[in-house]
C-alpha cells in the first residue's frame, strides 16, 4: 500500500511526460486525476491505522525489507507511525490542492507538472522509508524538482533562489549522509536498517552521539528551517510559483522537524538531552526573529513566509522538551496546522496576485468591500495563523506551552509566549491594510472574486483546519502511542 | 642457471591481439577505399570493439606469458571499461570525421584503437616494464590525437603539452621504476612485494631512497591523472584537442592511469602501508594530492565559460574523489575505485558527446551558447541534465552510488585504525566541495532551462551521436536504480590484488 504512494506519482509523471506537449487541459488533469488515487490511499490508511493500528507504538502497514542493494545493506524497507500517517495524509491533500492551484500555469506546462508529480513521489518516499539509503535517496530525489519549478517557472530573482535552495539543502544533505556512514559502520552487524539503529544508537560513546546528533541537526534544520539557516526560505518562497510555496511550507519544511522526530531524537536520546536547552533556545529566537522580520515586511508572500519560520520555531521549541509528551504531540498539531494553514494563505495570496499583480501590501485597502468571500477566507485564514481558539493554531500552540513550560526554563517559554502577541500584531496589521479602510475603486475595480476552483483548494483546508481546532481529539489519538513511546525511547 | 622459457598462452591475450589487428585493418580500409570510405570506416571500427567485447567475454582467467601477462577480475573490469570508452569516442566522433578529418578517418580511428590496446594490455600486466610499455602505448597515440586538426592553433597547442607533459611524466616514472628494481632485485609486481616484505626493515634505515622512489612514481601518475599540482596540462588539452578525443582522455585514459596507479603502488608496494612505514606513508602524500584536486578542480571549474574547460577541471576533481577510494585500500577500496570510474563512464562520455554534438552544429563551447536548448532540443537537454546531476552525485543516479561507495569504503577504514583517521578529513574536504561542484553543474542546467528564451540551435537526432547519449543515460539511471550486479562484480577486484578483508 505504501509503495503506492510513492510509485502512482511516478507512473503519473511518465504518463504526463508521454501527452502531447500541446495539450494543456489535458495535461493539468491527468496530473489532477493521477494525484487523487495517493490522496484517498493516504486518508484510507488514515483512516485503517487510527481503527486498527492506533493503540500501539510499531509501524503498520510495513513493507520488506527487501535486499536491493545486497553489497551495501540496502534495503527497500517502509513502513507508517503515529507520526508518519497524518503527514502522508497532508501530502496527499496539499498535492492534490497544489496541482488544481497551478491551472494558471500556462507556459511549459508539461515539464511543470511532470516536475510537480516528481516531487509528490520524493515527498511520500521521505515519509515511508525506513532504511537510512532509501530515506536519504528521496531526501535528495525531491531537490532536482524544486530546483526546477523554481528555477523555470519562479519569479524574477528564479535563478539565484533556485540554486540557493539546492545548494543549502545539499549542503545540510552531506553532514546527514557522513553521519549515515558512522553509524553504519559502528552497528554491529553492519546495518542501516532505522529501527534497528534506533534501538542501538543510544549505546554510541557520548562524543560520538553528538558529534553524530549535531551532523544530523544541521541536516533537518536547514530544511525546518532553524535560525540561523533560514535565510534561503523567504527568497525560495517570494520567487516560487504558488502552488511550490505550499507545497515547500507544508510539506517540506515538516521533512526537517520530521527527521528530527523520526531519527536524530530517538536516535540520540544523550544528545537531545546534552542539547535540549540550546535547540529550545534556537526555537525561541525563530519564533521571536520570524515574527519582528514579518512586521516589517511590505509584501505579503514574504510576510507569509517570514511566519513560517516563526511557526517553525515553535515547533523547535516544543522538541526542546524533550521528556514531555504533550509538548512532542503539540509539536506534531504545529506541523499538520501549519501545513493547513500556511498552505493556504499562500494559496490566498497566489489568488490576489494573479489579479493584481502585485502582493505589495501598501497598495491595497478595503478588499473586504469589493471581494467579501475572499476577504471572508483571507480573514479566517489569519485570524488561525495569529492562534485564534477554535483553530487548529490555538490547539498546537497551546499544548506546546503547557508541555515546555513544565519542562524547561520558565522564563525562556515566557518569551515565546510573546511570539503570540508578535503573531498577532503582523497579521491584524495586514487584514487592516489589505481588508479594510478605503477602497481605491480605481485602481482595483477590476479584481474579480474568487472562482470556484480555487474556492475548492482552500474550503477543505478550512474544513481541516476547524475540525483540528474544535476536535483535536482523533488526531491525537492517531499519534498518542506513538509519541508516548518516542518520549521513553528519549528517556533511555 | 636454466633458462626456462615462460609458459606461453596466446588465448589471453585475444582480445588485444584482435583489436591491434583491427586497428591496422581500419587504417588499410581507408587507404583501400582511396579515402572514399565515409561514415563506414567509423562503423567499422565499432564493430571492431564489440567483437573485441566478444573475444574478452571468453576469454579465460590466468597467466600468459609467465607472471607478465595476467588476466584477473581487476583486469576484465577495466578492459571493459577502456572498450566502452573507445565505443562511445568513436560514436560521438562520426560528425567531426565528416566535416574536419575526411581525409583522415582511418588514421584516427586507427589510432584510437591503438590507445585502447595500450590500455588493455596496461590493466593486464603484471610487471613493471610491460606496464610502462602499456602505459605509453596508451599516450603517444593519444598525442597525435590531440593535435589532430593540424591548422587549428589551441588543438597543435594542445598536442604538443599532452606530448611534452606526457613524456616529462614517463621519464620521472621510469626513474622511480628503475630505484623500485634497485631496491628488490625485480620487476615482477607479486616478487617485489615479498621481496619488500623480507626486506623492509632495512629499508627503515635507508629511508631516503625507497621515498625518492614512491615521490617520483607518485609524479609521474599523477601528471596521467592530472592531480594538482600536476595539473596544468588538462584544461588546455582539453580544450584544444577534438572533443571525442578530450572525452577519450577523460575517461579512458584516466582509467588507465588508476590501473597502473593501482598495480604499483598496491600490489607492489602494498607493504608500505603497514605500521612500520606509517610515518612516511605515501597514503597521506597522495592524499594530500587527492584533497588539492578536489579543491582545486571543484573551485576553479566554477569560474569556466568554456564547457570543455569547466568539464576539464571537473574531471580533475572526479579524480580526487576516485583517489579517496584508491587510498581506502581495503576489502571495499579498489571496488569502490573500480565502480566509480563505471559510472564515471556513461556520465562523462554522455556529456561529452553531447558537447561533441552541440560543436558540429555550432561551432561554439561556450557554456552560454547552450542557452535556451530545452526548448529546442529537449532530449540532449534532458540527457545533459541527467549527466551533469550524476556527475554532481544526486540520487538516484549512478554518480550517487559511486560517491557514497568511496566515501563508505574511507570512513571504514579511518574507523578501524587510529593511523588512517586522516581519512576522515579527505571525506570532509570531499563532501564540502561536492556542494561547490553542484554549484557549476546546476549551472549548466540553469542555462538550458531557465531563460524563456528558444535557442536558435536544434540539434539533429543522427545515429552514432545519439545512440551514445543514449547509452549514457541509459548507464547512468540503470547503474542508479540497479548498481547491485556490477557492484558484486567489482567486489572481486580487491581479492586479485590481494587485498581482502581482515
Amino acid at each position: 500500500m505504501l509503495s503506492s504512494l510513492i510509485f502512482i506519482p511516478l507512473a503519473g509523471m511518465l504518463l504526463v511526460m508521454m501527452l502531447p506537449k500541446n495539450a494543456k487541459w489535458a495535461i493539468r488533469w491527468t496530473s489532477v486525476a493521477v494525484s487523487i488515487p495517493p490522496l484517498v490511499i493516504s486518508f484510507w490508511l488514515t483512516w485503517q491505522f487510527f481503527v486498527n493500528h492506533a493503540s500501539s507504538a510499531a509501524m503498520a502497514f510495513v513493507e520488506g525489507p527487501y535486499d536491493w542493494i545486497p553489497l551495501l545493506n540496502v534495503q527497500y524497507y517502509l513502513g507508517a507511525d503515529g507520526i508518519s500517517i497524518p503527514l502522508l495524509a497532508l501530502t496527499g491533500l496539499l498535492s492534490t490542492i497544489s496541482l488544481l492551484a497551478s491551472f494558471g500555469i500556462d507556459k511549459r506546462v508539461k515539464e511543470y507538472f511532470a516536475f510537480f508529480l516528481l516531487l509528490e513521489a520524493g515527498m511520500m518516499g521521505v515519509f515511508v522509508a525506513l532504511d537510512f539509503f532509501l530515506f536519504y535517496i528521496f531526501w535528495e530525489v525531491m531537490l532536482v524538482p524544486m530546483y526546477f519549478l523554481i528555477g523555470v517557472w519562479g519569479g524574477p530573482r528564479k535563478e539565484y533562489a533556485a540554486i540557493k535552495f539546492f545548494l543549502y539543502t545539499l549542503f545540510g544533505s552531506i553532514f546527514m549522509l557522513v553521519s549515515i556512514l558512522i553509524l553504519y559502520f559502528t552497528a554491529e552487524p553492519h546495518t542501516l536498517n532505522m529501527m534497528e539503529l534506533i534501538q542501538s544508537g543510544s549505546t554510541l560513546p557520548h562524543t560520538l552521539q553528538l558529534v553524530c546528533f549535531a551532523f544530523f541537526f544541521i541536516a533537518f534544520a536547514i530544511k525546518v528551517p532553524v535560525w540561523p539557516f533560514h535565510t534561503w526560505l523567504p527568497d525560495a518562497h517570494v520567487e516560487a510559483p504558488t502552488a511550490v510555496s505550499v507545497i515547500l511550507a507544508g510539506v517540506l519544511l515538516k521533512m526537517g522537524t520530521y527527521g528530527m522526530l523520526r531519527i536524530s531524537w530517538p536516535m540520540f536520546p544523550e544528545a537531545v538531552r546534552y542539547f535540549s536547552f540550546w535547540i529550545a533556545l534556537l526555537g525561541v529566537i525563530a519564533i521571536i526573529y520570524g515574527a519582528l522580520v514579518s512586521m516589517a515586511q511590505k509584501d505579503l508572500k514574504k510576510l507569509v513566509a517570514y511566519s513560517s519560520v516563526s511557526h517553525m520555531g515553535y515547533c523547535m521549541l516544543a522538541l526542546g522538551a524533550v521528556t514531555s509528551v504533550q509538548a512532542i504531540t503539540g509539536c506534531m498539531f504545529q506541523m499538520i496546522s501549519h501545513g493547513l494553514i500556511t498552505g493556504a494563505l499562500f494559496l490566498l495570496v497566489g489568488v490576489l496576485y494573479d489579479r493584481a499583480h502585485t502582493r505589495e501590501i501598501a497598495v491595497f485597502g478595503g478588499l473586504g468591500s469589493k471581494l467579501p468571500v475572499y476577504s471572508g477566507i483571507m480573514v479566517f485564514f489569519s485570524m488561525a495563523s495569529l492562534g485564534l481558539p477554535g483553530m487548529s493554531g490555538f490547539v498546537s500552540e497551546f499544548m506546546i506551552f503547557v508541555g515546555s513550560f513544565a519542562a524547561l526554563n520558565k522564563v525562556m517559554v515566557g518569551i515565546a509566549v510573546l511570539g503570540v502577541v508578535l503573531g498577532a500584531a503582523y497579521m491584524l496589521r495586514m487584514v487592516q491594510n489589505v481588508f479594510l479602510g478605503e477602497f481605491n475603486l480605481s485602481k482595483w475595480g477590476g479584481l474579480t472574486e474568487i472562482n470556484f476552483r480555487e474556492l475548492v483548494t482552500v474550503v477543505p483546508l478550512m474544513v481541516f483546519t476547524l475540525w483540528i481546532g474544535l476536535y483535536p481529539k482523533p488526531l491525537n489519538e492517531l499519534m498518542q502511542a506513538t509519541l508516548e513511546h518516542l518520549v521513553t525511547l528519549m528517556a533511555r | 642457471m636454466d633458462f626456462q622459457l615462460p609458459h606461453v598462452d596466446f588465448r589471453v591475450m585475444a582480445p588485444e591481439l584482435f583489436l591491434f589487428a583491427w586497428a591496422l585493418v581500419v587504417i588499410t580500409f581507408d587507404l583501400g577505399t582511396k579515402r572514399r570510405s565515409g561514415s563506414a570506416t567509423g562503423y567499422v571500427a565499432l564493430l571492431g570493439l564489440v567483437i573485441t567485447g566478444v573475444i574478452l567475454s571468453i576469454t579465460p582467467e590466468g597467466a600468459g606469458f609467465g607472471a607478465m601477462f595476467y588476466n584477473d577480475a581487476g583486469s576484465l573490469f577495466f578492459k571493459v571499461i577502456f572498450l566502452g570508452a573507445a565505443f562511445m569516442a568513436i560514436g560521438s566522433s562520426f560528425g567531426i570525421m565528416e566535416r574536419k578529418i575526411q581525409h583522415h578517418r582511418g588514421e584516427f580511428l586507427g589510432l584510437i584503437l591503438l590507445s585502447t590496446v595500450g590500455m588493455m594490455f596496461l590493466a593486464s600486466s603484471n610487471e613493471l616494464l610491460s606496464l610502462y610499455i602499456g602505459l605509453e602505448l596508451t599516450t603517444i597515440p593519444l598525442f597525435v590525437c590531440a593535435a589532430f586538426f593540424k591548422d587549428n592553433r589551441l588543438s597543435v597547442e594542445a598536442g604538443i603539452k599532452y606530448l611534452i607533459v606526457g613524456a616529462m611524466s614517463s621519464a620521472l616514472l621510469l626513474y622511480g621504476i628503475s630505484f623500485l628494481y634497485g631496491l628488490s632485485g625485480t620487476t615482477d609486481l607479486l616478487q617485489m612485494r615479498v621481496n619488500i616484505a623480507t626486506t623492509h626493515l632495512t629499508f627503515r634505515e635507508i629511508g631516503l631512497l625507497p621515498m625518492l622512489s614512491v615521490v617520483l612514481l607518485v609524479a609521474g601518475l599523477g601528471f596521467k591523472l592530472a592531480l594538482p599540482p600536476f595539473h596544468q596540462w588538462a584544461p588546455d588539452v582539453y580544450e584544444g584537442a577534438p572533443t571525442p578525443v578530450a572525452a577519450f582522455l577523460s575517461v579512458g585514459s584516466k582509467a588507465a592511469g588508476l590501473v597502473a596507479f593501482a598495480k604499483i603502488m598496491i600490489n607492489g608496494l602494498q607493504v608500505f602501508y603497514e605500521d612500520i612505514m606509517a610515518p612516511n606513508d605515501w597514503g597521506l602524500l597522495v592524499g594530500i594530492l587527492a584533497g588539492a584536486a578536489m579543491v582545486w578542480g571543484n573551485v576553479a571549474a566554477v569560474r569556466q565559460t568554456n564547457i570543455k574547460r569547466m568539464l576539464a577541471f571537473s574531471s580533475i576533481a572526479q579524480a580526487g574523489y576516485i583517489m579517496i577510494g584508491m587510498l581506502a585500500l581495503n576489502d571495499i577500496g579498489l571496488s569502490s575505485v573500480s565502480f566509480y570510474m563505471f559510472t564515471y563512464l556513461f556520465a562523462n562520455m554522455g556529456a561529452f558527446a553531447i558537447v561533441a554534438i552541440f560543436e558540429d552544429k555550432t561551432g561554439s563551447t561556450q557554456i552560454k551558447s547552450y542557452s535556451g536548448l530545452a526548448r529546442t532540443s529537449p532530449f540532449y537537454a534532458a540527457s545533459m541534465s541527467v549527466f551533469m546531476l550524476s556527475l554532481a552525485g544526486i540520487p538516484p543516479l549512478a554518480g550517487f552510488f559511486a560517491k557514497y561507495y568511496v566515501f563508505a569504503a574511507a570512513i571504514k577504514m579511518a574507523g578501524s585504525n587510529e593511523i588512517h583517521q586522516w581519512l576522515y578529513w579527505l571525506v570532509g574536504v570531499g563532501l564540502i566541495t561536492s556542494v561547490f561542484a553542484l554549484y557549476y553543474y546546476a549551472n549548466v542546467i540553469k542555462t538550458m532551462y531557465f531563460t524563456p528564451d528558444e535557442s536558435p540551435y536544434k540539434l539533429p537526432l543522427s545515429l552514432p551521436g545519439s545512440a551514445v547519449v543514449l547509452i549514457g543515460l541509459v548507464g547512468v539511471i540503470l547503474f542508479g536504480l540497479m548498481p547491485g550486479p556490477v557492484m558484486d562484480f567489482a567486489s572481486a577486484i580487491p581479492a586479485a590484488f590481494g587485498l581482502i578483508a581482515p
